[in-house]
């Protein structure tokens, strides 16, 4: 540790005296990205704020107030109230919950699943190959946004339905990464080798072959929370998404907008919201991308 | 070819497959059983759902969509009708965004950690992460609404113009950007480069004969790529903007559950990203003489 702190002033690093694990440099040349470090804190700080909602926000997200509709932003209510009466800062707060989940968990759907066909694909080769990647050439050249809202709109628009359309459209570039690095591996001595011991091919792929593709699978994830989180706002703008009265990020917006000339606070913080919470899971992305391979282009 | 073919499996199914019928949105809720029998029949309707892809596969290669489930207008007739006011939003967007983004992105990366290079870096960072709709609604609350310099939404002169482009090809600008960034960043620390240099080169020559054609290939794919992410885009900001073009046409037929309409807008969008990536892939081959040999 007293090592590691001496090194920041000048930007360069110092001979490291002990043998660092990997996580380790990784770790070193992350904190050295201060706009990357700033990204994690604030995401953390977010996800604090979206799992403790019921504590920090100051008012019920769905306590109406209907004489003091459309107030300004004051210091009892930091952002203001809505067409109802409800307080802006603590449906952004709740809205956190909702439009953070289903960012994660989307992109854990795409990832799964993409890093699943993408292993199958790049292991088995032949057919299963060429099936899957013509699936991902297909996914690929469809406007994905409209094909969501079509999906959503007839599966119906709720929570659950819109975490499953947006993971099962994003996971074709993981299927490309996973592939690629599993296709160059598939024949390397290690693989071999491993295979010579009598391993199964799902423990192959597991344990000697995935870990490989860890680095650009890891940015990837970070950005695709990011889009996720995007494409739900949207989705929820355009009333395709989370329904009202749960607050999402992108249905505040709706309304906001239909007061943007008489109330625009409505609109104006939860876009602030998404935008910052984008950016700095942008900012950790880039970080991420430049401390795990800076040769990395995904 | 196949993946036309492939998208319009998806295009279909994903639309038609989905629970909700049709007919009972030509019919209305409270249509008498034979009513609905018949407007079936005459939609094909009753067909087994294989038959009803070939049937309207077969009508969509010559270009006809089918008809809309409310008003009965042709399809293709509503698209063509709104096509131009898509296009030209599309084109200005685009072009606003290379014009921004390319030089910009160039001046960057030879300058890198100049006070420009920064403050690019920033905005562009910030770009990406806006939301386009919601960058929309700030535009219009400050110069529509506040100014009063532009229109709120419509289209008709030069002025209607500049708020929905601005809004539409802002992120596509900040990621045209980073990735011509770190293109010729990339070029920049090539071996040749430094041969050229040391060859004695004009700088001039150095920078626009070697760098910038070898930085081309990785921008020219993102700017193919960009094409699909705008035309995504101009769904969600036409909306915002009123823009009758065939984006808000999507969106108002998928509330109303005008199935043709919206299968229609959705085939005739991944076509031109399809042709927009051939394109991208004919460009490599003037760009990178070694791909054509191949």
């Amino acid at each position: 540790m007293a090592v590691s702190t001496r090194q920041t002033t000048n930007g360069e690093a110092k001979p490291v005296l002990r043998e660092a694990s990997w996580g380790q440099i990784i770790w070193r040349r992350f904190r050295k990205h201060r706009l990357a470090v700033t990204g994690l804190i604030v995401i953390t700080v977010l996800y604090a704020l979206a799992i403790f909602a019921p504590w920090v926000a100051p008012y019920d997200p769905t306590d109406i107030a209907p004489d003091r509709r459309l107030e300004k932003p004051s210091s009892a209510h930091p952002m203001g109230l809505d067409e109802v009466g409800r307080d802006v800062l603590s449906r952004v707060i709740w809205g956190a919950r909702i439009s953070m989940t289903i960012g994660f968990v989307a992109a854990g759907i795409s990832l799964v699943v993409g890093v699943f066909l993408g292993a199958v694909a790049g292991y088995y080769g032949g057919g299963v190959d060429n099936a899957i990647m013509r699936v991902v050439d297909v996914l690929m050249s469809i406007p994905t946004f409209l094909l969501i809202i079509a999906i959503v709109a007839v599966v119906g628009p709720s929570i659950t339905n819109v975490m499953i359309v947006i993971g099962l459209t994003y996971w074709s570039s993981y299927a490309r990464v996973v592939r690629g690095t599993v296709l160059s591996l598939r024949s390397i001595d290690f693989v071999e080798a491993a295979r010579a011991a009598g391993n199964s091919s799902l423990r192959i792929i597991l344990k000697h072959v995935l870990p490989n593709c860890f680095a650009p699978v890891i940015v990837m994830a970070t950005l695709n929370v990011a889009g996720s989180i995007l494409l739900e706002t949207s989705l929820s703008f355009l009333g395709f998404g989370v329904q009202p009265p749960d607050p999402s990020w992108g249905n505040i917006l709706t309304t906001g907008r239909q007061y943007m000339r008489h109330a625009p606070h409505i609109a104006l913080f939860p876009g602030l919201a998404i935008s910052i919470t984008v950016l700095a899971f942008n900012l950790l992305g880039d970080g991420l991308r430049d401390a795990l391979d800076p040769r990395l282009n995904v | 070819m196949f993946l036309l073919l492939g998208v319009s499996v998806i295009v279909f199914g994903v639309i038609r497959l989905a629970p909700g019928d049709p007919v009972m949105v030509v019919a209305g809720l409270d249509a008498l059983p034979e009513t609905v029998e018949a407007i079936r029949k005459e939609w094909g309707f009753d067909l087994p759902v294989y038959m009803q892809y070939f049937r309207w596969l077969g009508r969509a290669v010559r270009l006809d969509f089918g008809q809309s489930l409310m008003t009965r207008e042709k399809v293709s007739e509503m698209i063509v009708a709104r096509l131009p006011a898509t296009i030209k939003l599309n084109l200005v967007a685009y072009a606003l965004a290379l014009a921004v983004s390319i030089p910009m992105g160039i001046y960057a990366a030879l300058r890198q950690y100049s006070l420009l290079d920064h403050l690019g870096t920033v905005v562009a960072l910030v770009g990406v992460s806006m939301p386009g709709f919601w960058l929309g609604l700030i535009l219009i609350l400050y110069f529509a609404l506040y100014l009063g310099w532009f229109p709120v939404f419509g289209i008709g002169t030069w002025k209607h113009y500049v708020l929905p482009s601005v809004a539409l090809g802002a992120s596509q600008a900040a990621g045209l950007m980073r990735m011509t960034r770190s293109s010729v960043l990339e070029a920049m620390n090539q071996d040749y480069i430094r041969t050229a240099r040391a060859k004695g080169l004009a700088e001039r020559i150095v920078v626009f004969k070697h760098m910038l054609k070898n930085a081309s290939l990785p921008i020219v794919t993102i700017m193919g790529m960009r094409l699909a992410y705008l035309l995504s885009g101009s769904f969600i900001i036409e909306t915002i903007f009123a823009w009758p073009g065939i984006g808000r046409l999507a969106i108002n037929c998928l509330y109303s559950r005008d199935y043709f309409v919206v299968q229609g807008t959705v085939l005739l969008t991944a076509v031109v990203i399809v042709f927009a990536n051939l394109i991208v892939d004919v460009t490599y081959c003037f760009l990178d003489p070694r791909i054509r040999y191949q």
